[in-house]
């Protein structure tokens, strides 16, 4: 299939807007090639993952754009970066990374796009309407934007991303188009206790279960009577999207675009609907779970995706004034630090010992103890997936409470139920 | 040998003929690959420990994280990136990495597409 431009996206690619654009362009064009998309659209936003240091390429490809004289044409938020501008918390990053990884933050700044560095821009006021096209990178935010907003966007890996803000085009297929958006599957969690689907583990884990039967497809969930409200949407849909190559869920009677079965289908068939029993949710809770040592923890992390005021009310209410006594680390961004600095909420916290991670996270960059076996408990399915990989350190899964007595008592904590 | 005329070109690069390794679960190059050694850094994953440096890598499926591309991109300004890439189906995140890497002027290795039922067959010459 060839790629059809409209004249002023030749003129774009043939530099009408400057050598920057004309690169972004030239970017967004070939992988529409690559993804036989017949042509590109106009995007109204999008959400930048490409700022975060994974080593020097990265830094020398947005120095490029800057170079060229590249702006952003629409509102870009910023995903996480590598460091703590905030100050909040100490990232152990040897001193080249460390300039490499603020060269790239500042050149993403240069390039027109907006501080936000969260991977949670839906809670920093980035909410773009139901059914406008966009396009967003980070997995988390993907899967948010398109399930619960009902915005329309694919999944835009590192560097597409701006690319996309750059031109203001994004390659037309996938998940802008209807007919990719309805579900082909359906997961049943009918059977599981009420008491359980409303736990806060719930949705970590369905999410985690979602992900790995999901595949890229997009599926639906059927069987949640109460809306199970915006953070417990926000963890299933990161851990699905880390276990799987998740951009779209419904959840039935839920989520925007599955209203009832005959929507979110499209009237289409379904391929298969799988009902979740109870002991594959216990199986999928066990499988989050690394650590070999269940004896001790060296250290909590929270915040993946980054913790909403709601969040930071609930972690203070947990800890009701006592004194942690292992290293706690609590997620965010500046949208909520912003808040809970202006009533009182952080200082009392880190008075308890939490040690509050702005602007990045505890995954991405070094700010974990460097350790080999060391334990990192977690109520999050995202970190549960990759702190194996990116810290060394194996992981125990549990919910916010668990993590809140296991730092207490300097030891894991665990209910032994299935669904605390 | 690899026979790359029974494969489709996703991104063009040289035919090079090289040890395969045929990848057994889909991955996530981000937390799943570590961009300064090339390692296959997920513990959960069948080949982990394993490293993906100059191989003919057959990749059954990609999950997870959007920043794939940012890792292959460092894969390859590292000059540690797979000798050859064969994808099960396009994906548009991973191979950024190469159109962005080509983009900067860097030396790159190509992509093909190639049913993954094929995969084991294909590594081994047949």
């Amino acid at each position: 299939m060839t790629l059809e431009l409209t004249q002023d996206e030749k003129d774009m690619l043939f530099g009408a807007q400057g050598e920057g654009a004309a690169m972004a362009l030239r970017i967004v064009a070939e992988t529409a090639r690559l993804m036989s998309a017949p042509s590109l659209i106009p995007v109204k936003s999008a959400h930048i993952d490409g700022a975060l240091y994974h080593g020097d390429s990265g830094t020398l490809f947005a120095e490029r754009l800057v170079e060229f004289g590249a702006k952003v044409s629409i509102r870009a938020t910023l995903n996480v970066g590598g460091l703590d501008l905030m100050g909040c918390s100490k990232v152990n990053l040897p001193p080249h990374e460390r300039e490499m990884a603020g060269r790239m933050m500042r050149a993403y700044i240069a390039l027109g796009c907006e501080p936000t560095w969260t991977c949670a821009p839906y809670q920093a006021g980035h909410r773009p309407a139901l059914g406008s096209d966009v396009a967003w990178g980070e997995s988390n935010a993907v899967v948010f934007c398109n399930s619960v907003l009902g915005a329309r966007t694919n999944r835009y890996g590192d560097f597409l991303d701006i690319a996309c803000a750059i031109s203001g085009r994004a390659p037309n297929y996938g998940l802008h188009l209807a007919e990719n958006r309805r579900a082909v599957f359906a997961v049943d969690v009918s059977a599981l206790p009420a008491a359980l689907l409303i736990s806060e583990i719930a949705f970590p884990v369905l999410g985690s279960l979602f992900g790995r039967l999901a595949g890229t497809s997009v599926g639906v969930v059927t069987g949640i009577n109460t809306h199970p409200g915006e953070d417990a949407l926000k963890a299933f849909g990161a851990a699905a999207a880390s276990t799987g190559g998740v951009g779209l869920f419904h959840i039935l009677g839920v989520t925007p675009e599955a209203p009832d079965l005959e929507t979110a289908t499209g009237g289409g068939p379904l391929r298969e609907t799988i009902k979740v029993s109870e002991a594959m949710f216990t199986d999928t809770k066990r499988r989050l779970a690394t650590a070999e040592v269940t004896d001790r923890i060296d250290a909590v992390a929270i915040g993946s995706p980054h913790l909403s005021v709601a969040e930071f009310d609930k972690l203070a209410a947990l800890i009701s004034g006592r004194k942690l006594s292992i290293p706690f680390f609590a997620c965010t961004g500046r949208h909520a630090l912003k808040e809970i600095e202006a009533n009182g909420l952080r200082k009392s916290l880190e008075a308890g010992g939490v040690t509050i991670v702005a602007d990045t996270c505890v995954v991405v960059t070094p700010i974990l103890k460097d350790m080999s076996g060391g334990v990192l408990m977690t109520n999050s399915g995202k970190f549960a997936q990759y702190a194996p990989g990116n810290t060394g350190y194996g992981v125990v899964f549990g919910s916010m409470a668990e993590c809140v007595e296991s730092a207490v008592a300097g030891r894991p904590v665990l209910s032994g139920a299935a669904h605390v | 040998m690899f026979d790359y005329s029974k494969a489709k070109v996703l991104v063009p690069g040289p035919e090079v003929q090289a040890e395969p390794l045929v990848l057994t679960a889909p991955i996530s190059f981000w937390g799943g690959v570590d961009p300064k050694t090339s390692m296959i850094a997920d513990v959960r994953h069948q080949q982990h420990g394993m490293e993906i440096k100059g191989r003919v890598l057959f990749i059954p499926g990609t999950i997870g994280s959007s920043s794939a591309s940012a890792i292959l991109l460092e894969l390859v300004h590292r000059r540690i990136a797979p000798a050859a890439l064969v994808l099960h189906e396009p994906d548009a995140i991973l191979l950024l990495g190469l159109i962005v890497a080509r983009e900067m002027g860097w030396e790159i290795p190509g992509a093909w597409q190639l049913d993954r039922a094929e995969f084991p067959a294909a590594a081994a010459g047949s």
